[in-house]
Order: C-alpha cells, then structure tokens, then sequence
C-alpha cells in the first residue's frame, strides 16, 4: 500500500470523535422567526434592500453587497420583514439582521426545486463569476470569503489546479462528509462548474481517509466527469487549512504572507461546489447549509440542513434538546469553534455545526510554568513558535510579535491542544494577531 | 639605561600631545550645541518617565518644550500630568514664559456594572486581559460597552492608582491618580475619561457607555443610561449632550448643580464628594431661614453652606 499525502510540517492529530457521522441529513421546516445578518461573509456588509413591512419569498435578494470583498444576502423563508434591527451574533455583540416573521413557505418562481440532476451547462467563464456572485455564495468551509472574489484571478497569475476541500479535519464535525454522501454528484457537477470558471483543466478532491465510504463512492463517480481526481489523504489536524492542503495535495509551499494563486492553486470546500451547482444549474440561492449537532451528551446527535437564519436553539432541540451537564455549546468544531453566548444566535453561511461540549471536557487544566519542551513548535503547522509568540504578546512587544509572523498564524489551536502544561498559547496569539493586523491597516492608510 | 628611559619619555608626550592636538580639533569641528535651557527644564520635571505627557520620556518633553520656545510656538499643549501646575510654573519660568494654570484632571471609570447592577450570564475562563475578552465577546454581563474587570487599566498604571474592588469587580481610581491618561489607552472599551478633579473632588458624571437602546440595556444592566433624555432637559446650562443613546456631561460647561442627578431614572448619573442632600422638608425650613444666619455656623457645618451657595 503506498503512504497517504498529507502537509509535511507539524499537526496534531486530537480524538476524532464523529458521533454523527453515520446519520443522514434531516431537512429541517423554517423557523417561525427567522434571522437574517447582513454582514454573513468576510468583508463588508450587505446593504439591505427591504424595509419593514415587506412580503418576502425564500431566495428573493434582500441584501445586496456592494463592496469588492461582500457578499449578497437573500431570504431564506417567506413571510413578512419585521424589523431590520441590531441582533446578538455568536461574539455577544450586535450585528444588523433582517428579522423575518415566517409565513408558509413560498419560493421564488424562478428557483428549480426538483430533484432532478442536471449535468450539462453551457455557461461562460464571465457568466459563472457573475451567477455566483448574484447567488450570494461564500466559502462554506468556515471562513465565509466570498466565492466570486476567488474566482477572480489578479492580473499576471495564472490558475493551474482547484482543490476541492473535503478534508473535514476538526473533529466532531460531520457535515461535510454526509454532503459528500448524500450530494456527491451534484458537488462534483459544481467543481467542474468552477473548473469552466477559473479555466483550469485540473481539480483534486481531498478527504481524509476516516471517510472511507466517501472516497470510494466519490471515487466511482469522479470517473464520469473529466479532469476530476480524489486524492485519499491521511487523517491529520489542520489539513482543512487551505496552505495545508495545498502542500498535501500539490506538495507546493505558498508563500509567508501570500495568496494560495501565488503556486497556481485555488481552493474551495465541497459545500461550496455543491452551493455552486445549485446556483448555476437550479438558480438556487444560498439560502440553506448542512449543519452538525453534535456532542457526547446529545441524544440525538445529527446533521440538519437547515434554513439561513433558523436560531440555534431550534437545531439543538430537534436534536434532543441541551444535555444537563452542559459546559460549552460552541459554534464550529472544538479546534477552532467560538463558544456561543446565547441560543438565540441564527445558523449563518459560515456555521457548519454545533458542539455541545460536557462540563468534563470544557474544564480548563490549570496554567503551570513553560518547561520548554518545544511541542509546541513541533506542531505548528506554520513552522512559527508559539510559545515565544504569546509570551510576546503577552508583554505586549508588538513589532517583535510582527517580526515573528504572527499574521502567518492560522490560529489552529495545535499548540494549546499539545502544550502538557496547559498555557493558553493561541489565546495569547490571537491577542498579539489582532493588534499586529490593526497596527498594519493603520500604516496603510499613513 | 638613561637612554631608554629618555626617549620612551620623550615619545610619549610627542604622542600625547599630537593626540592632544587631533582631539581637540575634532571635538571643534563636531561639537553638539545644546541648548542649556533643555537641562533646567528637565531638572524642573518630576523625572518619573511616564510618558503621560504624550513624550517618551522627561528629557524628550524638555526637548520639545525649549524647541517650541525657540521656534516661537505656544506650550499651551504641554502639560506634564505628574507635576502638575507647580512643576509647569517652574519649567515656564526656565524658558521665560508664564504659565495659565489649568484645572487638575482625574481618571474617571464610567461603568457601575458591578455583580449586583449587572450579573453574571456567562463564565469566562481565558486569559485574564481585557484586550483580548474584547476582542472574543461582549462580556459576562452581555453588556458590550461595560467593563470586563479583568484590570488592564491596573497593569498599565505607573503610580498605583488604579484598582479592581474585589466586591465590585470594578475598578476605582485613588487620590494618587496624576492623570498620565495610561488606563484611558490601556482601556479597549474607552470607558476611562481623564476629568477635571472638580472644587473639592466634586464631580459629576455618566457613570455608563452603553451606546445601545434603552431596552437591551437595561436587559444586561440597571444602571445603565437608556438615553431617555430627562437628564438634557434638566440641566439649566445645556452641559448634557444625548448622542447613540447616551448622555454625555461636558464637564467644562458643568457648574455642579445636581439636578441631573435625581432626575436620572436608572441612577447612572453619579456625583462624587458631595454633601448628603436634605430631605425635602428640611431644604423647605432651610430656604425660610435668613442666609445670614447660616454664614454664622461653624466650620464643622461648612459643606452644608456650600450646598446652599451652590443651590
């Protein structure tokens, strides 16, 4: 048997623990309430287009973004526009959300709802960009960047391959596989919608080999599209970071500091292919996601597809509700997810799952002195040292932290998952990141 | 022998006296000029370093100051906290200039979102800096201007001045405050103001920054301002502005009257220092009996006057 790809430096490999994996996706009704953020991808907010009072349907645009880095929001129920209000997000402070009052569910005409499966499209580069912008699609790996931006290469570089992001490294996190498995084709119509438009002839699907039936299955049907390759990939923690798994796949190193189009690569997450053949081939907004409930203690555990909007709280009660010795209930994967603070916070474009964590393992071991035993190090996946880089930024030595390339950091959390004494390494980190970044715009408008 | 003993003497004192030559021409040809005043002027500064008059250091604020002086420009934007008139009185009469005196400024914490006005909703369990609290969430409160407690205001201060109360969770400012303005930097919230200390360390202020609508505000806190405005249409000297929800009390305009302060209905505006209030009925027999006749009291009832003059 030849050896696995996987990213040569650093990485951890924490207990799997994907308790949901083997469920199907359950589609969820719309929520009686829903809400609607304006601001749900990385950049600047949507500008809403409604106003109070107004009747809206599932997937009319009711937001649109009109800076370069934004992204179009659209309802994802029907009913009538309550309130454009400052709603609690998953940081405790308020973002502007459209709060919709949901009255039956009644779609835009224009949407093809069957469940047909359509394969040929006979759309143009420019066409594709523009659709998926009009459509409001974002990176549904997480980070929420806008999904046109990427596919709109500066001048002078040139795409050579597109990854496509099926890795699912954190653990507990499930949805993406059973999207894999349940959307298959559909996800692999999207890469090649995307491949047409970033004119690239090439695309590698990676998923990590603790989805076996998922490689296999994705495997037989990548054999009918063109150019459409997946590469099995060995289980290992942060693989889903787009540089890791650009190394893994390609073997090419991108740059300290630079895009992954600096070695030709693009990369996407499978939810985003599969949200892409939805927009082109069916004329379907992102207006629903997969996500996972999950947790030791949840009776329930399972992947939703539910509507853009829905509070949490809802998701969490179709899954047997909130288990008694509940410690955290976190927003993303235990690696790199934000605790909640309210249940009331909606399911957005960038939530994958929900964690209910137990008060067991929520418990924060007690912080003892640094022993130096470089672990820490070791496991950077980035090759920084975290150790130095929070005592850094814990004495507040900004340039120093700067020098040190804190904004390489991925903010993994490898580190403080393998420091034996417990510090709170990226918690440090993030503090110097964020003030480094600040210090960094700030020079730029100099 | 003699011989060697000779010319080593003779040697060396050519060599001395060339270098003599050479290093005095050098220290000729680069000599630093100084001003002279730059030393009198640093001698007259505390020395402490703080930084709270915006230079890295004494030396650097004396530099500025006899470069300023020099170019004719106004030192009306020096101040050095620490000193404080005194010391700037003296720095002016080193340059030649006297000095207007300005009011002594205070740190004032503008949040009294303690355990009981405002409770626990959620446990926080990372590292003790409210940089970084700030930047994950709004605050175990819920409150996303109020006070994290977690002291970076205390780090930061140079002379001890700055406390977490253990029973509030809430930091206080002490008399040994000189106002260098470090906690209002340290502060990721901007919930410290440096204000005027006031006659008698009386002040008045907004004891709140919530910027949020009366509603969720109250939601996280009791005392939070809500913005109702009552507080703006009491004030006879139009010092309380009402911006994003909060009032504001431009301590300039301030005359200390206290009318804002019952009028306030969630109690967020404190006044520091002061005299217990009469009860309604004893300020209605106070007001019949003739002022001449409360000139005439001793020293030991001296605020109560105040009170009167000022009402």
């Amino acid at each position: 048997m030849t050896t696995l790809k996987t990213f040569k430096r650093g990485g951890v490999h924490p207990a799997e623990n994907k308790i949901s994996a083997n469920q199907p996706i359950v589609v969820l009704d719309p929520p009686k309430q829903a809400f609607i953020p304006l601001n749900q991808n990385l950049g600047a907010p949507a500008i809403p287009l409604i106003k109070k009072g107004d009747e809206v349907k599932v997937g009319q645009l009711i937001a649109k973004g009109e800076a370069f880095i934004s992204s179009n929001v659209h309802s994802s129920v029907s009913g009538k526009v309550l309130k454009i209000d400052a709603v609690i997000d998953t940081s405790g402070y308020k973002k502007m959300a459209v709060v919709i009052n949901v009255e039956g569910d009644e779609w835009e005409p224009s949407i093809d709802r069957s469940e047909t499966i359509k394969r040929d499209f006979s759309f143009t580069q420019k066409e594709i960009i523009d659709k998926i912008k009009e459509m409001g699609i974002v990176g549904l790996g997480g980070a929420t960047f806008p999904s046109h931006v990427k596919l709109m290469i500066p001048d002078g570089k040139k795409p050579e391959v597109l990854l496509i992001n099926g890795v699912e490294c954190e653990p507990y996190l499930t949805s993406d596989h059973q999207l894999m498995m349940s959307n298959g084709e559909e996800a692999l119509i999207g890469t090649s919608i995307l491949m047409k438009g970033l004119g690239v002839k090439k695309a590698y699907i990676g998923i990590e080999n603790n989805k076996p039936d998922a490689i296999s299955y994705l495997k037989e049907l990548a054999e009918g599209f063109k150019g459409i390759k997946v590469v099995p990939l060995k289980v290992k923690y942060p693989q889903g970071g787009e540089k890791q798994l650009i190394k893994a796949v390609t073997g090419r190193e991108v740059p300290s500091g630079k895009l992954p189009i600096e070695v030709g690569a693009v990369v996407n997450n499978v939810g985003t292919a599969f949200a892409v053949y939805q927009a082109i081939q069916k004329n379907k907004p992102l207006v629903e996601r997969v996500v996972t409930v999950t947790g030791k203690s949840v009776a329930k555990p399972s992947n939703f597809l539910a509507r853009i909007g829905t509070p949490i709280s809802i998701l969490i009660d179709n899954a047997g509700g909130v288990p008694e010795d509940t410690g955290k209930i976190i927003s993303g994967g235990p690696m790199m997810g934000k605790a909640l603070l309210s249940l009331e916070t909606p399911v957005v474009k960038g939530t994958s799952g929900i964690l209910i964590m137990n008060k067991q393992e929520t418990h924060r071991v007690e912080m003892l002195p640094c022993i130096r035993c470089g672990r820490c190090v070791s496991v950077c996946p980035m090759g920084l040292e975290p150790i130095l880089l929070s005592q850094l930024s814990r004495l507040q030595m900004w340039e120093d932290v700067e020098k040190q390339k804190v904004m390489d950091c991925i903010e993994c959390g490898s580190c403080q998952y393998t420091c034996p004494s417990g510090r709170p390494l990226l918690d440090y980190i993030r503090v110097g990141k964020n003030k480094v970044g600040q210090i960094i715009r700030n020079r730029g408008k100099k | 022998m003699n011989d060697v003993i000779i010319f080593s003497i003779i040697s060396l004192s050519a060599i001395g006296v060339v270098a003599a030559i050479v290093l005095y021409g050098v220290a000729q040809k680069f000599k630093v000029i100084e001003d002279p005043r730059i030393d009198v002027v640093e001698e007259a500064l505390p020395a402490a370093n703080c930084g709270g008059c915006g230079f890295a250091g004494c030396r650097n604020f004396a530099e500025a100051i006899v470069k300023a002086v020099s170019n004719e420009e106004s030192i009306d934007d020096f101040n050095c906290p620490v000193g404080g008139s005194e010391v700037m009185t003296k720095v002016a009469e080193a340059v030649g200039l006297t000095v207007e005196e300005k009011e002594p400024l205070i740190a004032v914490v503008r949040c009294n979102g303690n355990r009981a006005n405002a409770p626990k909703k959620i446990n926080y369990d990372g590292p003790a800096t409210c940089a970084f609290a700030h930047n994950l969430y709004s605050g175990e409160s819920g409150c996303p201007n109020g006070c994290l407690g977690l002291g970076d205001c205390v780090v930061s201060c140079q002379f001890d001045a700055i406390f977490i109360n253990p029973e509030t969770g809430l930091p206080e400012v002490n008399e040994k405050c000189v106002a260098c303005g470090a906690c209002v930097k340290a502060c990721p919230r901007n919930i410290i103001e440096l204000r005027p200390k006031g006659k008698k360390d009386r002040r008045i202020y907004v004891c709140c920054v919530n910027e949020e609508k009366g509603g969720p505000a109250k939601k996280n806190c009791s005392v939070a301002c809500i913005g109702c405005g009552k507080c703006v249409k009491v004030c006879p000297f139009d010092a309380i502005t009402l911006e994003n929800n909060l009032a504001y009390i431009d301590p300039e305009k301030c005359k200390l009257c206290r009318k804002c302060v019952p009028e306030c209905p969630t109690g967020a505006i404190h006044e520091l220092n002061f005299p217990p209030r009469k009860k309604p009925a004893e300020k209605k027999a106070e007001e019949k009996d003739p002022p001449v006749e409360a000139k005439d009291k001793t020293a030991a009832t001296k605020p109560k006057n105040e009170e009167n003059n000022e009402n």
